[in-house]
């Protein structure tokens, strides 16, 4: 067994890749090679850290020594200075808003917020090495429910533990998997939904980059609490990476007869295939999904019946988020009690929230729920760019709501949220400053889902036009009183009417944008003037328009 | 059953478990409105105006498709549904092609009634609305998806109980469109021009093609000697235009109506009918006794033809060369009937008035020209026929009751029963029993082929052998019939296959609505009429006998094989190749 | 990724990939995938070839091509620059990508260009909003584009 002296951790994940963390991770073999010590310092691809702003991160343990936007020019010193002569290379340590150079990973307030449980392993490990997740606990929980639990016993724990979907709805997951395990049939599926298709969320994407084994040791999980053999992970035709990760992780898991027959030497059998998708937002709703699975086209199913009676090829099944998935072995290696020391009463655990938009920190954290959206904006996120003002915050991806200055201080679990008007969903958080217009937004949230409607039921299907062709109105200055009443009617149907949670969903961004801003719809209908001078059919007539009121 | 209670509008209620929250409603006089419902056809809950409060339910639930549950309080009529309810019809609206009078569907026309009695009086959602080009390329029907609600009835009906997959969504949310696949034209597909989709389009995006025009012009022309015949299936029907129940039997208005249309002679397809069971089934014994092809099919059905040339050219040795009645009837009547009354047959105009739409891809098939002349100039639906009367402002009610005309409008009781599905079948056998046997049938009656069951079955005993036939109705169940016959399995020796469910009197011609009450009374009309008959049995036709006897010699004799008798085009399932279409 | 000349498809080598999905539940979807890798997009007769073996109706086959974003059932340029719309791009600046690319490419959404280089479309959430605004084009993303770094992601292809 080789000893390293010193780990240099990379992150891989997308978004680092983008800004070039391969060339980096590439000079650094070369260099190490070169300066003799290759043998001596190894370099591991992690997935992501979640300081996707700053990246491409690197970190270098034993000290755990942040460092940010690394270019391949930059290794050189870096090996030098850090690996070679034991010095912090200052100038790319990550730095804080004070320009207080952080040195360590713990110092570093983003870090030193979160409660990584679900990302674990993300940044930690190289996803690609299933000896490196065992190393870090892997597979123990799953070893542990096949031999020291029943099935009746694992679905205790999840209920126990209060973990709710983090897809989007916060079912509550262990009642999921109950109805399941109750529900006779020889053949019943569990199905990851790594569907993640919600604007502004990108944390399945990174934990099945950064660590895709936690998934699959759900999944397993869940197979031998409710009575399945076989899973399905559901993902998206964009998520090429993380396809890659999961087919070599399934490879590596088989060889290890974490999958298959006989899993620790048990009579439990389990398989998980990857299906991918094929550009459709609506394929993450459930039984969309199953249709697609199925072959056909993503189009909702009525409920009743619910997939735990009859799912995926008319099959029992359990069907969960990729991020409720990694929250099962943590869960039942700790134990219930333990899990609900993080969260709130109503929520226990943590979220992965997304942070995107007017924010200094873009990127990915994990927090207790329960953390207001003050604490996450402006704390861990480091607040909004250029020292502009807070305008708006949409919690829950496109589906979600806004959330004006007045509720920042609301807390950010499922029922809070929805008492606010909003939503936690997917843990999206899309944050706006005042250069923004909300109209303008509005209207790229309705063409969204006019886009994204499958076209079965008559209210989605015909409301997300007519609500686009309402906003674009709006936004051109050529809407009326009567486009906000027909907007409010338009919403209450669909809301209460539409066959799947899309078209309920649908207006409800807009309506929050209409409550809390209604002035500035009132400016660009009334006056035909947009405040922010960002919709540009209105751009002339504001100076005009608008006289002595300053665009 | 277990038994469910319930209350809706505060009205307590107990239906088995498992009824429908609108099935429940109607138990107490509630008639929840609906749209794509189409009962025991189409169940897809998805145009949402059902929709109900269901107390404790996070959203509205579609009455059609919610089963009951013990103790569930239901409102029908709340503001928030009411409100619901008509913003979902408005949408609607808003993105369909609002033409009414001159709609084909004016006055008979689902979204229209709904519209009305909702009451709406306004269209707040005027934007963008789907514009496709009208398809009228079929022979048969015409699509404008202008005037599609989306409600996916057709596909259904298509798919499922038609087996043809001719349509289907294309497209995803606003764009989607209802046709057939690379937006090809419907002429150039699978369809089969049965028709049932028509019959269960709620609006007027789904219809057949315009033959009145063309009628009426041969009707106003001096020059020509307009024949009209009539098929079984259409005298139990052609009442319901005016508003009578379904089955009831006016064949005497309908011939009399037909003359005051300036028809100048009015024969009867069951003329023909009898003809066909004569050819037919002579040819059934022969190949039962000659060793040829068997099981036999018959080949009366035009849906049914197209749909074996696509799906099954395999077995197109199994069909009977017997052209339908319609189209014996053409070869008759501008050859024999011509020359028997001294008129040059090119001066013929002869229409059929049918239950069916694929008729009218049938009489315009290559091969149906026999006689020198297309045999059938056109082929009017049911619902065309009472079109033009109401035009032409004839009171139905108040005519009287017209014979038809010699020599080719007498017919028996095994004719008229062709209109219904397992007719043909009970026809030829009371005709091959007594000419196999040469004993009088104890019975004219042959109770197990008919009915509604998709696929029936009886055997025979034809005096020491036993003949064992089987009988499909709606191409679904023709495709189980078949599937068998491929693998070598039903050892049956003659086969009645009808595309359209019920036989023709549920064709795609028939008046609107065509469900499976109307269907049943419709069958219960044609049985009575049959009974009424003073003749049974075609071979005791004395018409069919002077035909034969004047013109055609004997049934299978190069005559009949000249005239009464067709070849069949093997169809690919798909298009030909085609060049690489312009964006 | 193999191009076929349009016109010319290759029915030889959808068989093979429809017999090696033949017997799964839910082939299609995979199906279709391959074929489309294949051929470059889902002509009619690779279309009416995949009905043909897995037993499917045409109306399902091109029902479930025209209902996915990522299917194509017309030629596509030899690269698809897709771009986000949604709304964490939208507030990074994508409507400058937008038009950038637009007058770049001389071409409308949904277009190819003449030359058959590149088609342009536009996308809903690629999920790398971490470097909003992203586009795509085949397999790989960029991101953090501003109209100067489009055009020379543009350049790469040409």
């Amino acid at each position: 067994m080789r000893f390293y002296r010193a780990h240099v951790l990379v992150c891989a994940g997308t978004n680092c890749s983008l800004k070039g963390s391969q060339a980096v991770r590439q000079r650094l073999l070369n260099e190490l090679e070169e300066v003799g010590l290759a043998d001596e310092v190894k370099v591991v691809e992690t997935g992501c850290f979640g300081l996707c702003e700053q990246g491409p991160t690197v970190v270098v343990y034993p000290e755990g020594v942040l460092y940010c936007r690394v270019t391949p020019d930059d290794v050189p010193e870096l090996v030098r200075e850090h690996l070679l002569k034991g010095r912090r290379l200052e100038r790319l340590l990550y730095r804080e808003e004070a320009e207080k150079a952080v040195q360590t990973v713990p110092q570093v307030d983003f870090f030193r917020g979160q409660q990584r449980i679900v990302l674990r392993n993300c940044g930690v490990i190289d996803p690609e090495s299933i000896e490196e997740y065992i190393a870090h606990g892997g597979y123990e929980a799953l070893g542990k429910a096949l031999t020291e639990m029943k099935p009746a016993e694992v679905v205790a724990e999840l209920k126990a533990s209060g973990l709710r979907g983090r897809g989007g709805a916060g079912f509550p997951t262990g009642l999921k998997w109950e109805f399941a395990a109750k529900t006779e049939g020889d053949v019943k599926y569990i199905v990851c939904n790594a569907d993640e298709g919600e604007p502004g969320t990108f944390k399945d994407r990174l934990i099945l980059e950064g660590d895709p084994h936690a998934v699959l040791e759900g999944m397993a999980i869940a197979g031998y609490a409710v009575g399945a053999r076989k899973g399905y992970i559901y993902i998206r035709g964009e998520y090429a990476l993380s396809i890659e990760r999961l087919e070599e992780a399934i490879k590596q898991a088989r060889k290890m007869n974490f999958l298959g027959d006989g899993i620790f030497g048990t009579g439990f059998a389990f398989d998980v295939e990857v299906r991918v998708g094929a550009g459709a937002y609506v394929c993450g709703e459930e039984t969309a999904l199953f249709e697609s699975l199925e072959g056909r086209r993503g189009e909702p199913r009525l409920k009743p019946p619910y997939p735990t009676e009859r799912g995926l090829f008319g099959k029992p099944t359990v069907i969960n988020n990729v991020e409720t998935l990694a929250n099962v072995a943590p869960i039942i290696l700790n134990g219930a009690k333990w899990y609900r020391g993080f969260g709130t009463e109503g929520s226990p655990g943590t979220k992965v929230f997304t942070l995107t938009g007017d924010i200094v920190n873009e990127g990915l954290i994990e927090v207790p729920m329960g953390i207001t959206l003050r604490e996450v904006v402006f704390g861990i996120g480091g607040g909004i760019p250029g020292g502009r003002a807070f305008k708006m915050a949409q919690t829950g991806g496109t589906s979600g709501g806004c959330l004006p200055a007045e509720l920042l201080d609301v807390p950010m679990d499922y029922d809070e949220l929805a008492k606010a008007g909003s939503a936690l969903g997917s843990g999206a958080l899309l944050i706006m400053d005042d250069t923004h217009c909300i109209v303008d937004i509005a209207r790229v949230f309705a063409r969204f889902f006019e886009h994204e409607s499958c076209g079965k039921c008559v209210p989605c299907r015909e409301g997300t036009m007519r609500i686009h062709d309402i906003m674009t109105r709006i936004a051109t200055g050529r809407a009326g009183e009567k486009d906000l009443d027909n907007l409010e009617a338009l919403a209450r149907t669909m809301t209460t009417a539409c066959l799947c949670p899309l078209g309920q969903a649908a207006p409800v961004p807009i309506m929050t944008t209409l409550k809390y801003f209604r002035e500035e719809y009132d400016a660009h209908i009334k006056e035909k003037r947009c405040p922010t001078g960002t919709c540009r059919a209105l751009a002339a007539p504001a100076a005009t328009l608008a006289a002595g009121k300053g665009a | 059953m277990a038994l469910v209670k319930l209350t809706i509008d505060g009205l307590p209620v107990e239906v088995e478990a498992g009824t429908t929250i609108l099935r429940a409603a109607e138990k107490l006089g509630i008639h929840i409105p609906t749209l794509c419902y189409l009962e025991d056809m189409h169940e897809f809950g998805a145009c949402r105006v059902c929709v109900v409060e269901v107390e404790g339910a996070r959203t509205l639930q579609a009455a059609c498709v919610t089963p009951v549950r013990e103790g569930i309080v239901v409102r029908t009529n709340t503001p928030a549904v009411r409100r619901a309810r008509r913003t979902t019809v408005e949408l609607i609206l808003s993105d369909h092609h609002t033409e009414c009078p001159t709609c084909v569907r004016n006055l008979n026309c689902e979204l229209q009634s709904l519209a009305e009695s909702m009451g709406i009086r306004e269209n707040r959602f005027a934007g963008a609305r789907t514009d496709n080009p009208v398809d009228s390329s079929s022979a048969a029907i015409v699509r404008d998806p202008n005037k599609c609600v989306l409600c996916r009835r057709c596909v259904s009906i298509c798919e499922k109980v038609q087996g043809v997959k001719a349509i289907g969504p294309v497209g995803r949310g606003f764009e989607t469109v209802i046709g057939p696949a690379f937006g090809d034209r419907l002429g150039d597909t699978v369809c089969v021009n049965c028709g049932q989709c028509i019959l269960v389009c709620p609006t007027g995006a789904l219809h057949e093609r315009d033959s009145t025009e063309e009628v009426w012009a041969a009707l106003a022309d001096p020059d020509r000697h307009v024949v009209f015949q009539t098929a079984p299936a259409t005298r139990v029907a052609l009442g319901e235009t005016y508003g009578l129940p379904p089955g009831s039997i006016v064949t005497g208005k309908m011939v009399a109506a037909i003359r005051r249309l300036g028809a100048d002679t009015v024969f009867d397809t069951d003329f023909a009918a009898d003809l066909t069971i004569m050819e037919e089934g002579h040819e059934l014994i022969q190949r039962l006794t000659k060793g040829g092809t068997l099981p036999m099919i018959t080949s009366c059905s035009p849906g049914w033809i197209k749909f074996i040339e696509h799906f099954y050219p395999d077995l197109l040795p199994n069909l009977s060369t017997c052209k339908s009645p319609q189209q014996m009837f053409g070869a008759v009547i501008k050859t024999y009937y011509a020359e028997k009354v001294g008129l040059d047959p090119a001066k013929i105009y002869h229409v059929s008035v049918m239950p069916c739409t694929a008729k009218k891809f049938e009489c315009r098939r290559p091969e149906m020209r026999d006689s020198g002349f297309a045999d059938v100039d056109a082929a009017l639906t049911t619902r065309e026929l009472g079109r033009m009367l109401k035009e032409a402002g004839i009171v139905f009610d108040e005519l009287p009751e017209e014979p038809y005309d010699d020599p080719l409008g007498e017919s028996t009781g095994a004719a008229v029963i062709f209109g219904a599905t397992g007719g043909v079948m009970e026809a030829a056998l009371r005709t091959a029993y007594e000419v196999v046997t040469k004993k009088t049938l104890p019975r004219v009656e042959f109770e197990a082929v008919r009915g509604l069951e998709g696929v029936k079955e009886a055997s025979v005993d034809l005096d020491g052998t036993e003949v064992r036939v089987a009988v499909a109705h709606g191409l679904a169940n023709a495709k189980k019939v078949l599937d068998k016959v491929r693998a070598g399995e039903g050892d049956w020796h003659f086969i009645e296959i009808m595309a359209c469910p019920g036989g023709c009197i549920g064709g795609g011609g028939q008046p609107i609505p065509t469900n499976l009450e109307v269907r049943q009374k419709r069958i219960e009309g044609i049985y009575t009429a049959d009974e009424r008959m003073t003749i049974r049995k075609s071979h005791e036709n004395p018409s069919i006998l002077a035909l034969y006897k004047e013109f055609l010699g004997e049934p299978l004799g190069h005559k009949s094989h000249e005239l009464l008798h067709t070849t069949y085009t093997p169809r690919g399932r798909y298009l030909p190749r085609r060049e690489k279409a312009a964006d | 990724m193999a191009r076929e000349h349009e016109g010319a498809v290759d029915l030889g080598r959808v068989d093979e990939i429809v017999a090696r999905h033949k017997g799964r539940e839910g082939a299609l979807l995979p199906v279709l995938r391959e074929v489309q890798d294949a051929v470059g997009y889902l002509p009619q007769e690779a279309l009416e070839r995949v009905a043909l073996g897995l037993g499917l109706s045409l109306s399902q086959v091109y029902g479930v091509a025209t209902f996915y974003s990522l299917l194509y059932t017309k030629p596509k340029g030899k690269y698809t620059v897709r771009v986000c719309e949604s709304a964490p791009c939208h507030v990074q600046g994508a409507q400058e990508v937008v038009d950038t690319l637009v007058r770049e490419l001389g071409i409308s959404f949904g277009e190819t260009t003449p030359d058959g280089l590149f088609t342009l479309e536009k996308v809903s959430c690629l999920g790398v909003c971490g470097v909003a605004p992203a586009v795509m084009i085949g397999d790989r993303v960029y991101g953090n584009l501003t109209p100067e770094t489009v055009v020379a992601v543009l350049q790469e292809y040409r």
